[in-house]
């Protein structure tokens, strides 16, 4: 399933980038080049070639790891892009540490505690989570442990103190969605008949919750943690650009400021097949917690 | 002859049209029983109104466009209840024409999602087969790609204005609402009433519009309800990394990003547009939360 | 002799799967005459429902040709056979999912009156005739506004019997009509359906998997295995002097409470053969204590042995011969 997604991404964004008004060529050399010398460009990069062939080129060049050079820089794409993940990659990773550190306990509490107090705090808080937009989240923080208190760097990736604003930032929102899910998911485990046998025989309430809750309870929130990826993927281009963090996202942000599509769309590509590997891995992890699940990922 | 016939039809429908109210009536009780629901339901009015009356409260031109350098960066006063911006502006007015924008983009791009991604789901799920399969295959590659970096693509290939941000985030919606769709009619389309129908002699546009489109209705317009509120979100998203629609229209993401600058001596320029965010999306999602619960009738309370 | 109402020939239905061909109906023959009640009886899976759907054409046959008051119903096209519905109804075995959850009591009923036109006037006119079928089949009037969820399932039974008699057919197919209800409610049913059958002078196919439930209201009892009929007789005939294996074992399950019977349990052996893609032979071959040979490469077929009694079996073929 991979690589037809892979080729079926490539393909859908190059289209966006083949129908977009506006000649590449032309962008490159600025609106009064001349004539002639646009044309020769244009031969050169085979813009005058029909799109399935253009598009054939660019899949063949692209399996090289070739994705054409920014029209700003002039240097190889995927380069840049490349050079630019890890930073995305530690934050999305942290983000999500954080996310799946903060929601499964706590949503386990939750549905333990079903209409305490605290569950309903935490299902206000969670609400709260979902329904904040994150660089909004962030700049409230910068504004008040940077600006006002002065705790942490507002921005740049300058060591350790430097990631937890940012992780927070993209990790809330996850965080909340993981806690509901952990919550919603638990209580239908606990409801389950099994449970209720095994707590009368008189297993001890944790040790109920433990061994057979939480492995059953579980295997919902590992799918729901991989689809939340591609949101963290996404949520990392506009936290990145808050924190000015180096990575893909704010690589992508530069570029559509200087109208630089090649980059733009190589960086979509990019995350949308890290998303996808992200999901292979999850929908493996799945079949390895859930057997029965097993047949149908053939 | 024929005038009879029209007159009998139409007392026919008069009369399904009353008991349709009281089954809506229906939902409708139940979803007045939920307070969170109700509070989200008050809000997204409120906003509704604020945004249809606009103009009325406060001039487009005169104070939500127009410059009034003398008076930048004013805290919160009895003159500009939510303080000005960096080029003397007032920010409640910004903000209530941004709402305009904010739920307008919101409708539109959830409209053309649910047309667009419910045809195709409806299509898949009704025929089955290599249609279905062809139809879901694409939806999947659309899916690898997260929805707001297709937006990002498409924004920023067709270039930054109010119709492209529609599209842009109407499409890369699409396939979540085909798949809702294609799940419910599939679910709708093995009922034994659907047979029922055929057996009394039903026709196949009777079949659809009175048992499929009904029984299929609900996940969509909960999840319309709760598209809404992400659509409002990714057009924040967009206008924040200068995606949205151009300057000096106010919206409230972009609001936010030209804030930025001025975090230091005037914080109230970013945490109110902000905070207008965040109680919409807070309403849309109680409001779907609550319909949910209240559209389905097999859920006994 | 009573006249003819329906008349099936060589009806087969065949689905086509990942596996290969289900022969879900493979080569049904019958005949029914107005106001009787025949029993179609079978296992879970042998194509009863199958058989039912294909006379209301709600299916089409792969094979075969359906007679409805002598007119071959068959070959109707769709404004023909909407006309057709009116005479041919079906009652559906789920109370839960054979009503549409969105729409009230009255307007189940209705929906056939107005699709048909058959209340003209007015709107009072509709009501009164919805409260009419309601009557009959026992709702209460104050039912009329409410909706399929909040009822139990006796009563959800009764608004599909009223929406089948809202267009008054002559014919109905009642798919196991009880076996989803509880054993208190399933005789309260059984006995509206025949009460109605008396005022209305209705024809009932009657499908079940448990032979007790048509024991008392059947005329003639058909039993079914696997796409193909392999007993037809008279009620009591068929209790009394059951010919096919099959049918020997399915009796020998009834419980019997008569201190006279010593009949005992027939318990059947071996697997259910597949109805995908099936070998010649008789189906039941695999199961059947007497198999032969000959059952395991001929098709027995439906044969009668006098009394109306008719039987698909080499062994009593055989001894009919000696
Ligand atoms: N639409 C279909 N596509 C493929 N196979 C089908 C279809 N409908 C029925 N079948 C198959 O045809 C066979 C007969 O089904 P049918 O529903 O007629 O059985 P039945 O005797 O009514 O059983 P039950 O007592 O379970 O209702 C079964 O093996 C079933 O799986
Ligand atoms: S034909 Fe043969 S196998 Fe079939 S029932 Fe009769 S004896 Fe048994
Ligand atoms: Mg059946």
């Amino acid at each position: 399933m991979l690589i037809p997604v892979i080729i079926g991404v490539t393909f859908i964004v190059y289209s966006i980038m083949f129908f977009t008004p506006g000649d590449p060529a032309l962008i490159i050399l600025g609106e009064n080049a001349p004539e002639e010398q646009v044309e020769k460009l244009r031969e050169e990069m085979g813009l005058n070639d029909p799109f399935i062939i253009q598009y054939l080129r660019f899949l063949k060049n692209a399996l090289k790891g070739d994705f054409g050079r920014s029209y700003s820089t002039r240097k190889p794409v995927f380069n840049e892009v490349f050079s630019r993940f890890p930073a995305t990659l530690k934050l999305s990773t942290a983000g999500l540490l954080l996310a799946v550190a903060i929601g499964i306990p706590i949503g386990i509490i939750s549905a333990t505690r079903q209409y305490s107090l605290l569950d309903s705090i935490t299902m206000v808080l969670a609400l709260l989570g979902v329904s904040m937009p994150n660089f909004w989240l962030g700049l409230m923080l910068i504004l008040l442990f940077s600006v006002r208190l002065g705790l942490l760097p507002s921005g740049g990736d300058v060591g350790f103190a430097s990631l937890i604003l940012p992780a927070i930032t993209l990790g809330t929102g996850v965080a909340a969605i993981i806690t509901r899910m952990t919550r919603s998911s638990m209580l239908e485990v606990i409801r389950q008949d099994y449970i209720r046998t095994a707590r009368a025989k008189g297993v001890a309430e944790r040790r109920v919750i433990n061994k057979h809750a939480l492995k059953n309870a579980l295997i919902p929130v590992v799918t729901v943690i991989g689809l939340q990826f591609g949101y963290l993927l996404g949520g990392a281009v506009l936290t990145e650009t808050v924190f000015s963090w180096p990575g893909v996202g704010r690589l992508m942000v530069e570029a559509i400021k200087q109208k630089d599509t090649p980059v733009v769309l190589a960086s979509v590509i990019f995350m949308s097949v890290v998303f996808s590997i992200v999901n292979l891995l999850v929908d493996i992890l799945y079949a390895f917690l859930d057997p029965r699940i097993k047949s149908q990922y053939r | 002859m024929s005038s009879s016939v029209t007159t009998e039809k139409d007392t026919n429908l008069k009369s399904q049209a009353g008991k349709k109210r009281s089954q809506w009536g229906e939902v409708w009780r139940r979803l007045k029983k939920n307070h969170m629901a109700m509070i989200g339901l008050i809000i997204m009015i409120i906003l509704i109104l604020l945004a249809v009356f606009a103009n009325q409260i406060a001039d487009y031109e005169e104070v939500a466009i127009k410059q009034n350098t003398a008076n930048r960066l004013q805290g919160p006063s009895r003159e500009n209840w939510l303080g000005t911006d960096n080029f003397g502006r007032d920010i409640f007015a910004r903000i209530i024409h941004g709402g305009r924008i904010s739920l307008m983009v919101g409708v539109v791009a959830v409209g053309i999602a649910v047309l667009i991604g419910g045809t195709l789901g409806a299509i898949a799920g009704f025929y089955g087969g290599r249609v279905d399969n062809l139809i879901m295959r694409a939806m999947d590659i659309f899916l690898a790609i997260p929805s707001i970096l297709l937006a990002i693509a498409i924004v920023t290939a067709l270039g930054a204005n109010l119709f492209n941000l529609m599209l842009a985030i109407g499409i890369s919606s699409i396939p979540g609402y085909a798949r809702i769709v294609r799940a419910s009619v599939l679910t709708v389309k093995d009922q034994e009433f659907i047979e029922a129908a055929r057996a009394i002699g039903a026709s196949d546009f009777r079949i659809i519009t009175k048992h499929i489109i009904p029984n299929a209705l609900a996940p969509v317009i909960v999840q319309g309800t709760l598209g809404v509120a992400t659509a409002i979100l990714s057009t924040a998203g967009l206008s924040f990394i200068g995606l949205g629609v151009p300057k000096p229209r106010p919206e409230w993401g972009s609001m936010l990003s030209d804030g930025r600058t001025y975090l230091w001596e005037a914080s109230h320029i970013t945490t109110f547009p902000g905070l207008a965010i965040v109680i919409t999306i807070l309403a849309l999602n109680l409001l779907g939360d609550g319909l949910r619960d209240a559209l389905d009738p097999r859920l006994k309370q | 002799m009573a006249e003819s109402i329906l008349k099936v020939k060589g009806i087969k239905k065949y689905f086509s799967t990942p596996k290969g061909m289900l022969h879900a109906v493979d080569g049904v023959d019958f005949e029914m005459e107005k106001g009787e009640t025949l029993g179609l009886v079978g296992e879970s899976g042998c194509g009863k429902s199958t058989i039912g759907r294909v006379i209301l054409r709600l299916l089409e046959p792969t094979e075969g040709e359906i007679y409805f008051e002598d007119k071959n119903i068959s070959q109707l096209n769709k404004k023909e056979m909407i006309k057709l519905r009116r005479d041919m109804q079906i009652i559906f075995q789920d109370p839960f999912s054979s009503l549409n959850p969105r729409l009230s009591v009255s307007e189940i009923i209705a929906e056939p009156l107005i699709i048909h036109n058959i209340v003209k006037k007015k709107n009072s006119e509709l009501e009164k005739e919805v409260l009419r079928l309601m009557d009959l089949v026992g709702l209460a009037k104050r039912l009329v506004n409410a909706y399929p969820h909040e009822l139990d399932g006796g009563r959800r039974q009764r608004i599909g019997i009223a929406r089948a008699l809202a267009l008054r057919p002559k014919f109905i197919v009642a798919d196991e009509p009880v076996s989803a209800l509880d054993v208190s409610i399933q005789a309260q049913i059984l006995n509206l359906l025949q009460d109605l059958q008396e005022e209305l002078g209705l024809t009932y196919l009657f499908i079940t998997h448990d032979l007790s439930v048509v024991k008392h209201i059947s005329d003639n009892i058909a039993v079914m295995y696997l796409g193909k009929l392999v007993e037809k007789a008279p009620a009591d005939e068929l209790f009394r002097n059951s010919l096919h294996p099959y049918t020997q074992a399915l009796l020998s399950a009834i419980p019997v409470p008569s201190i006279k019977s010593k009949r005992e349990r027939i318990i059947l052996k071996g697997e259910i053969t597949s109805p995908i893609d099936p070998k010649p032979g008789c189906r039941f071959a695999a199961r059947c204590n007497y198999a032969m040979d000959r059952c395991f490469k001929e098709d027995p077929e439906l044969t009668e042995v006098g009394n109306n009694h008719h039987v698909a079996c080499f062994l009593v073929e055989e001894k009919a011969n000696n």
